[in-house]
Parts: structure tokens; C-alpha cells; sequence
């Protein structure tokens, strides 16, 4: 492998990543990079974080400066869509029509938002936030007094309606399913969070579907509900979920289950290709099962295995997930994976206090951890985890012992 | 600009200008030094940043914030003179620090 070296779709976390790892790991050959977006590979945490907020520029949210990669050895294509990839040939095919031969291919395309499919869905004012440039969009609305509808009441919509709100803006959240985050914490999270949000003079509505939008002049001034109410509005964040990008693949042939089915080293079922980060879907050992995340972590760590594995190394990824969220003075630090717990017990109170943390136990066994301003409930939650540590509920909940001596029984 | 040298666990060294108002490890994650992961990009959240500081530089660092001492309190590779480049900026009396990053981040 030397002629055409290295192709990479997708310009993200794990994109930048698999070209560190390379080149760290002694691969001399080309590398191209090829993007959609006009920007080098960026952090999408900050986005909906600091960087809404205004706290920080671009320069603080790019991975790698622009020359980066230059002296990398690293030719990047940015503002360029693939349009095929062509596997009996090896070759990558762009929408601007260039034809780009590998002899390895890294697919870490990512995900994409999912969209509303409702009246008014392309009223002007209606946005979404996965790049730079729907933030620069989503700012253009920030006036103090301005009305925002958040349409989702998961990760991004929260820490859209934190920032918002921080900046005077009159914010309500509307929400589906009956408590915010349903989908990924337990009823004790999302009860806190609804009482931080409400008292910061956020309004939470739950329960409620969104039926369109309606405007004047082409601009959204509303919300309409599946239940006939109507919130007024001067913009609407959308966020309602990702969806990973496994068309390219899927369209060549390559297995798509749930996200690109890669191993623990980021094969793809073809020989020559690899996946990593959002749009893979990877077995994991702690589990016993694949897994399909939409984590920095995830894309970090599948860019270096994969990396590796080009290298003639195996440094297989098995790893407990990890992920986090801002939302004013909170830092909710989540380790693990809950789904099928049978009990959650509570460190502090998070009825009253800021700083609480939820243990995930099936049968006994620490899967999960929600952990808010709880740093050392993270930490070693994230090692006990690894471990499968069966642990006494009792002992969890007691706040007189150390999170150091909780395991021991 | 602040000199930062940074130390890889092999006693490799890497001497860097950093811009002031930017962290330690961005610092080192912008100009391709290895040994500091920073997964979360300077959140805090991770304590994949993690350099020892010798004793003569340690007195001029601000304070470890709540978040910061905890998080190192339960890394692996902790160390009393340990601290998370992501809450340490370069200012003009660090100029010439230098610090030393452990063997692994994980």
C-alpha cells in the first residue's frame, strides 16, 4: 500500500484522529481527506455549548490548525460531497464529478440531524444545529426578548435552552415524550433537570407533539401542536436526533446493520475498507453486544484503532462509552449504557441540591452512571463498570463512604 | 507567547510557543504533541489531559477548581504534583514551564 495510500470520507473527530494516529504510528504513505463542510475537521461538543454562547471562536472549536495537515502530509478536500465509491476499481467517486483511487478506504461520515417532517418544516427561522454555520444561523436570532421554541427536550435542545435563556431569550421547550431525556436517563434525571430548567424561567412542556409550523411572510411566528395549542415564536431549534450516514456504504455493497458493521479493529466487510466514529456500528465486549454511539469518545478511539489496524497493529477498541452535557453551572457526566437496568440507586439529592449521582445496576451489576457536578461517582463508575462489579445498592447510596471504598464489601 | 516544554513519558522533548489565554493542552493537542489525549476537548469532563508539574511551577499555577481535583483524584496515573492541562492557560509567568505527561491517559 503506497501508490493511492490512504482515502478518508468525512472530515470529523474521527477523520482527524485516523490521520494523527497514522502518521504517530509510522504510516508514511498519501492520505486524502475529503468533506463536505467548508471547515477543516471541528469539535461539534462545544457547538452547542461555549461556542453558541459565544464563549469561544472557531479557533478554540477546530482540532488541528489549517496547516495541520499540510504538514501532515494530509491533502484535504473540503466543501466536496462523494457521490459513489466504486469498489471493484477502488475508486471514490465526488458529486463535482473527480474520480479519487485508494488503496484504503476509512468511511467516517458521521451522522446527520434527523428532520421534521411537518407543515412549515421550511419556513425561514426553523433550524437545526450540527455545524458551524447553523450556529452562526441560530445566533443571528439571539436579541434579548426573542422567543425560542426548542422542539426536542433531549441533549441538544437542553443546552440550547440553557445558552439561550443565559442570553434573555424567552425559551420553550417542547417535548414528546412524557420527562426530557426519556430516552437515555432515568425519571430521577429527567425530574431534576425539569426543575433547573423551570427555575432558571425555562418553560418545559411535555407531552406534547409537534403538528407544524406556521408563518407570516415565509417566517415562523409559531408552534402548533398535535393538542391545539399554539406557542409563539421568532425561531425554532430542532433537535430531534441524529441519523447515522451509511448511504455511501450501503450502496456499495458493504454491510450496513444499524450503522456500518465493522469488528473491534474497524474492518468493514470489505477487506480495504474501514469505518469509524457515528456512522459504525462495532461489537463491544463489556456488553456483549454491538453498539451504534454518537460520541466523541467512540469516534476517538475507532479513529485510533483503525489507524492502527492500516499500521499492521491491533489495538482493538472495547472501551466503557462515555459522554457529557452542559447545562448552566451542571456538568452531567454519563459512563456506561443503562438500557435493561432493574434498579437505580441515588447518591444525594437531587431533589434539592446540584450535585447528585445515579447508579445503573442489572441484577447487581453497575452498567451505567448518570453523574451531575460528581466527578468521583464518574470516575470510578467508569472503572467498576469495565470490571462488572456487583455492588451493594446500600453501600452506593451511602454518602459517608468514599467512592474509593464503595466496592468493597 | 508562553514557552511551554512538554515532557513525553520517554523523556522526549517538545518546546512550544503558546498563544496566552490558550490552555496548556491546547498548546500541545494544535501543535501535535503527543501524550495528551483530550478527548473532551477542554470540558473538564474527561481527565485525558493529565501532565505532572515540578515543584517549582506548581506554586505559580491558579487553584484546582472542585472539578479538577476530583477528576485526578480517581485517574490512574495521579500524582500529588499532577493537574489537567485543559484548566491551566498560558499566561506571561509561566513562561519556561515545563511539564511531563505520564505513560498513559487511560
Amino acid at each position: 500500500m503506497s501508490e493511492h495510500g490512504v482515502v478518508i470520507i468525512g472530515a470529523g473527530q474521527a477523520a482527524a484522529q485516523a490521520v494523527l494516529s497514522l502518521r504517530t504510528e509510522g504510516y508514511e504513505g498519501p492520505i486524502r481527506m475529503i468533506g463536505d463542510e467548508p471547515q477543516p475537521p471541528y469539535q461539534r461538543p462545544p457547538l452547542s455549548k461555549k461556542f453558541l454562547a459565544g464563549e469561544i471562536g472557531f479557533d478554540r472549536v477546530e482540532l488541528k490548525p489549517a496547516e495541520f495537515y499540510a504538514s501532515a502530509g494530509c491533502e484535504l478536500l473540503l466543501s466536496t460531497r462523494v457521490a459513489a465509491i466504486e469498489r471493484p476499481k477502488k475508486l471514490v467517486l465526488t458529486g463535482d464529478g473527480r474520480e479519487i483511487a485508494y488503496d484504503k478506504l476509512i468511511i467516517a461520515t458521521g451522522s446527520r440531524v434527523r428532520e421534521i417532517n411537518v407543515p412549515g418544516f421550511d419556513l425561514e427561522g426553523v433550524h437545526y444545529l450540527r455545524s458551524v454555520g447553523d450556529v452562526h444561523d441560530i445566533q443571528s436570532h439571539f436579541k434579548p426578548g426573542a422567543k425560542l421554541v426548542v422542539v426536542g427536550g433531549g441533549y441538544i435542545g437542553l443546552e440550547v435552552a440553557a445558552v439561550a435563556k443565559k442570553n434573555g431569550i424567552e425559551v420553550t421547550v417542547l417535548e414528546t415524550a412524557d420527562r426530557v431525556m426519556a430516552r437515555v436517563v432515568d425519571p430521577i434525571v429527567s425530574t431534576f433537570y425539569e426543575r433547573i430548567h423551570r427555575a432558571e424561567g425555562v418553560v418545559i412542556r411535555t407531552g406534547v407533539t409537534v403538528d407544524g409550523f406556521e408563518g407570516e411572510g415565509g417566517r415562523v411566528t409559531r408552534v402548533v401542536s398535535g393538542e391545539g395549542e399554539s406557542f409563539p415564536c421568532d425561531f425554532v431549534v430542532v433537535g430531534i436526533g441524529i441519523i447515522p450516514n451509511t448511504e455511501l456504504a450501503a450502496a456499495a455493497g458493504i454491510t450496513v446493520e444499524n450503522g456500518i458493521v465493522v469488528d473491534e479493529c474497524g474492518r468493514t466487510s470489505d477487506p480495504d475498507i474501514y469505518a469509524a466514529g457515528d456512522c459504525s456500528n462495532h461489537p463491544n465486549g463489556i456488553y456483549g453486544r454491538r453498539l451504534r454511539l454518537e460520541s466523541v469518545h467512540n469516534a476517538i478511539e475507532q479513529g485510533k484503532a483503525v489507524a492502527a489496524t492500516l499500521t499492521g497493529k491491533e489495538k482493538p477498541y472495547n472501551q466503557v462509552p462515555w459522554f457529557w452535557s452542559d447545562q448552566y453551572d451542571l456538568k452531567l457526566q454519563i459512563a456506561g449504557l443503562s438500557t435493561g437496568y432493574t434498579q437505580a440507586v441515588v447518591r444525594g439529592d437531587p431533589e434539592h441540591g446540584r450535585s447528585f449521582a445515579v447508579f445503573y445496576l442489572k441484577d447487581g451489576v453497575l452498567v451505567a452512571v448518570d453523574a451531575v457536578n460528581r466527578a468521583p461517582e464518574f470516575m470510578m463508575a467508569k472503572l467498576l463498570i469495565a470490571k462488572h462489579a456487583k455492588l451493594d445498592p446500600t453501600r452506593l447510596a451511602d454518602e459517608t463512604i468514599n467512592m474509593k471504598e464503595v466496592a468493597n464489601a | 507567547m508562553t514557552k511551554v516544554t512538554y515532557v513525553e513519558h520517554d523523556g522526549k522533548e517538545h518546546t512550544i510557543e503558546v498563544a496566552e489565554g490558550l490552555t496548556l493542552m491546547e498548546g500541545a493537542v494544535k501543535n501535535m504533541v503527543p501524550g495528551i489525549d483530550a478527548d473532551c476537548g477542554g470540558a473538564c469532563a474527561c481527565a485525558t489531559c493529565m501532565v505532572y508539574v515540578p515543584e517549582e511551577w506548581l506554586a505559580k499555577l491558579p487553584a484546582k477548581e472542585d472539578m479538577e481535583e476530583t477528576m485526578l483524584d480517581f485517574c490512574e496515573h495521579s500524582q500529588p504534583n499532577s493537574r489537567l492541562s485543559c484548566q491551566i492557560k498560558a499566561t506571561k509567568n509561566l513562561d519556561g514551564i515545563r511539564v511531563t505527561m505520564p505513560e498513559s491517559q487511560h
